[in-house]
């Protein structure tokens, strides 16, 4: 083995750091689901009657189908029954009111992920946080200061009991209960996650941000995020996720669903970090996401961005479904698998209306014996008059056994549709780190440098304080501080 | 400064170099010529620390130390700067950055405090225009997309930037223009110091016109089959390399100067 390949690899033997077990007291349902698993859900959330009731559809929806094998993923299969479906820290009392309630020990976890929850600790206003610890929501910053706005940004179980008429007219209405496998088993069992709603013409002044956080055993996650712009409402919602490390997998599967009304804007960004499992593959995290975007007024947009460095297994699509006129969705993504992850991610824009625009730019990098798969899917429904798709598509291979696969699929179902289509693949050269180490960078900073090159155009899109986490994922110092 | 001493390097069990001795001292200029594929980029990116070669036997001692021992980023670090013949591209990485990475990583290590982006801009701009590159390189990815001099400008900015001690040029004067060719030479000539020791790869006389070497060695064959002063360059430009090819045994001693 030479020098270049040594590199690379302590490179990527890094430990995950954020591995570690809270030891806390949880108060969870025994193993297993049925439909008395979701009704005892919904009476510890102390849901309304429509809730169960929906609930409760989803489930027996749920019964009748069956997992998908489409994906380029294998693993064996889950047992359904071995699954801890609710999880929540112990709580003195039914929940914190407010953050000073939180039991020091969540508050010392999050401290350590680098998500301080208490407002003072954080940078005055930048970021406004929801923390979700296994099933529960612990605690949501800023809540106040958003309120004078009429900005909602609260747990989804405080959304169900305090603004039911919010939650009745939008939930599910991107991502049906019976959508797919994942999602009418998260439509069942979903414990929590975040509700955003922004009112007519505010620019939400802060990010709004979820630290979702897997702490106990055998525990699946299954949270629901939900969205919504009214018109001409701006806002940008950041996620980040790690997990512990356990030899079991674990599963989480979630729903985000995101509503962009007349002139609205979303822009939703990710950096996942889940524990990906050890190097021979054991443990980890089954990450089974569905997402969806609706630009459901004309001019709306909505633009994911995603750095994926975690999960054993992820199968996730974000998609944006371009319904009003003139409206645009964009997809930006990094996926880096290692070791033995599996990734099948990629992006689904489905045009509808009248000069809709979509952009997807997917940079994937497989090392170790990483598997990275995209999976593009473009569709342009026969009323989208001018619609335009640009795809790119570039993959880097850091040594010799992993491995990429691109699946670009294109539905042009109007004549004016313009869609254009450019894939790349490169293998992180031997030349280039001798060239960098040449001048005089040691080996990891010039992987960094080229890895961190080879993403550019997607760390462009997230925001700051993301950019700057995303690259240090990446084991990479920041670019672009000159030039 | 250099001294190499019966150096064998391999690659895939291909033996190219075959017993090569070389001995620079600080303030000379060598130049290396010799027929395609006879291995001087090995040579150089051997000196470099390129590790895709195998040194099967001899020693290179820089600087009293032993350089093989070292890797690549050390060598840089201690002053050995290599032009490469084929300057590699990095895509999404700007030229600024890459510049400001490579000039801090040297100065760290030479005890100097590293510059701020305000300083070096300063410092990288008075440099780009004393080689003739245009601003809008630094914001360029590495390389990419540069034309062949262009490349080569770069490489000839990065090496005035980064001050090395010992430099080596593989063919930094081919595929050039005659101005080029001027602001090449230019750049090593103002690189010249007593301190200072250049090995120049060429296959043109014309280069050495403009940077008057001390001696002039030919490459043949994995070994040095002759040396000489200037006018070994012109003699090559006449007759070519088939003359020396006749002799090699007696040619082949290696030359200590
Ligand atoms: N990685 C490699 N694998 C196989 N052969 C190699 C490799 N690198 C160099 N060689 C061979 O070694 C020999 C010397 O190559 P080298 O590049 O050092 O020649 P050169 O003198 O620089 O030639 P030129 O004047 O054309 O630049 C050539 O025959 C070349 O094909
Ligand atoms: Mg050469």
């Amino acid at each position: 083995m030479n020098a270049a390949t040594k590199n690379i690899d302590s490179f990527l033997d890094r430990e995950y750091s954020a591995g570690f077990v809270t030891d806390l007291e949880s108060d969870s349902l025994p193993k297993g689901l049925s439909e008395a698993t979701v009704r005892a859900i919904s009476a510890k959330k102390h849901e309304p009657a429509f809730m169960l009731e929906w609930r409760l559809e989803a489930y027996r929806h749920w019964l009748t189908m069956t997992p998908p094998h489409w994906a380029q993923v294998g693993f064996p299969a889950i047992d359904f029954q071995d699954i801890v479906y609710y999880a929540a820290p112990k709580q003195k009392k039914d929940g914190p009111r407010s953050l000073d309630e939180v039991d020091p020990e969540l508050l010392r976890t999050y401290e350590k992920l680098g998500v301080p929850l208490h407002e003072r600790a954080r940078l005055a206003g930048v970021v406004a946080v929801d923390a979700v610890f296994d099933s529960v929501s612990v605690g949501t910053t800023f809540q106040k200061q958003l309120a004078e706005k009429g900005i909602i940004f609260c747990s989804f179980s405080e959304a169900v009991r305090e603004h039911p008429d919010l939650v009745r007219q939008y939930l599910g209405s991107v991502v049906p209960p019976g959508d797919n496998f994942y999602a009418a088993l998260n439509s069942a069992v979903f414990s929590d996650g975040s509700f955003v709603y922004i009112p007519k013409g505010v620019r939400c002044p802060m990010e709004l941000s979820t630290y979702f956080r897997i702490n106990a055993q055998d525990t699946g996650q299954f949270e629901r995020t939900l969205i919504i712009a009214d018109e001409g409402a701006h806002v940008s919602y950041l996620e980040g996720c790690t997990a512990p490390m356990r030899d079991e997998n674990q599963l989480h599967a979630a729903v985000v669903e995101l509503v962009a009304l007349k002139d609205a804007r979303i822009k939703y960004s990710t950096v996942q970090n889940w524990y990906p499992g050890d190097k021979d593959g054991k443990g980890g995290i089954y990450n089974f996401v569905t997402k969806r975007g609706d630009c459901r007024g004309d001019r709306s947009h909505i633009s994911w961005t995603q750095v994926e460095t975690g999960s054993a297994i992820t199968w996730k699509y974000p998609s944006v479904v371009l319904r009003g006129d003139d409206s645009v969705g964009e997809f930006y993504s990094v996926a880096l698998t290692n070791n033995r992850q599996q990734a099948d991610t990629g992006s689904k824009m489905t045009h509808m209306g009248r000069n809709t625009r979509s952009t997807i730019i997917s940079k994937g990098i497989s090392a170790g014996h990483g598997s990275n798969t995209f999976r593009g899917l473009v569709k342009v429904t026969p009323k989208a008059e001018n619609a335009r798709n640009y795809t790119q598509c570039d993959s880097l291979l850091i040594g010799e056994q992993c491995a990429a696969h691109t699946f670009p699929t294109i539905e042009a179902g109007n004549p004016s549709a313009r869609v254009e289509h450019e894939a790349t693949t490169s293998r992180i050269g031997e030349d280039q780190l001798f060239y960098a180490m040449q001048r005089g960078l040691s080996a990891e900073d010039a992987v960094s440098m080229i890895v961190s090159g080879f993403c550019k155009e997607v760390f462009k899109e997230l925001p700051m304080e993301f950019a700057v986490e995303a690259q240090n994922l990446l084991g990479v110092s920041l670019e672009g501080s000159i030039g | 400064m250099l001294d190499i001493n019966d150096l064998r390097v391999s690659v895939d069990g291909k033996p190219i170099l075959n017993g090569l001795s070389l001995h620079v001292k600080a303030g000379e200029v060598h130049a290396i010529m010799g027929p395609n594929g006879s291995g001087k980029s090995t040579l150089a990116q051997v000196l470099a620390g390129r590790d895709s070669f195998q040194v099967d036997g001899g020693t290179v001692t820089y600087d009293g130390e032993d350089l093989l021992t070292q890797p690549a980023e050390v060598r840089a670090r201690a002053g050995v700067f290599l032009a490469f013949q084929y300057p590699v591209e990095i895509p999404g990485v700007s030229n600024a950055y890459f510049l400001k990475a490579a000039v801090n990583a040297v100065r760290r290590h030479r005890g100097l405090q590293e510059l701020d982006a305000m300083d070096f801009l300063k410092r990288v701009k008075s440099e780009m225009k004393a080689v003739g590159m245009k601003e809008e390189f630094l914001y360029r990815s590495v390389n990419e997309g540069f034309s062949g001099g262009e490349k080569k400008r770069n490489e000839v900015l990065q090496m005035t930037l980064l001050e090395p001690k010992l430099a080596v040029l593989d063919e930094t004067d081919s595929g050039l223009d005659i101005d080029a060719l001027k602001v090449v030479a230019d750049g090593v000539n103002r690189l010249r110091a007593p301190d200072r020791a250049l090995i120049v790869i060429t296959h043109y006389q014309r280069l050495l016109d403009y940077i008057v070497p001390d001696y002039v060695h030919v490459l043949a064959n994995g070994t040095i089959v002759r040396s000489g002063g200037p006018e070994l360059a012109a003699e090559l430009e006449e007759r070519g390399y088939a003359w020396l090819a006749k002799a090699p045994e007696e040619q082949a001693k290696g030359v200590t100067t």
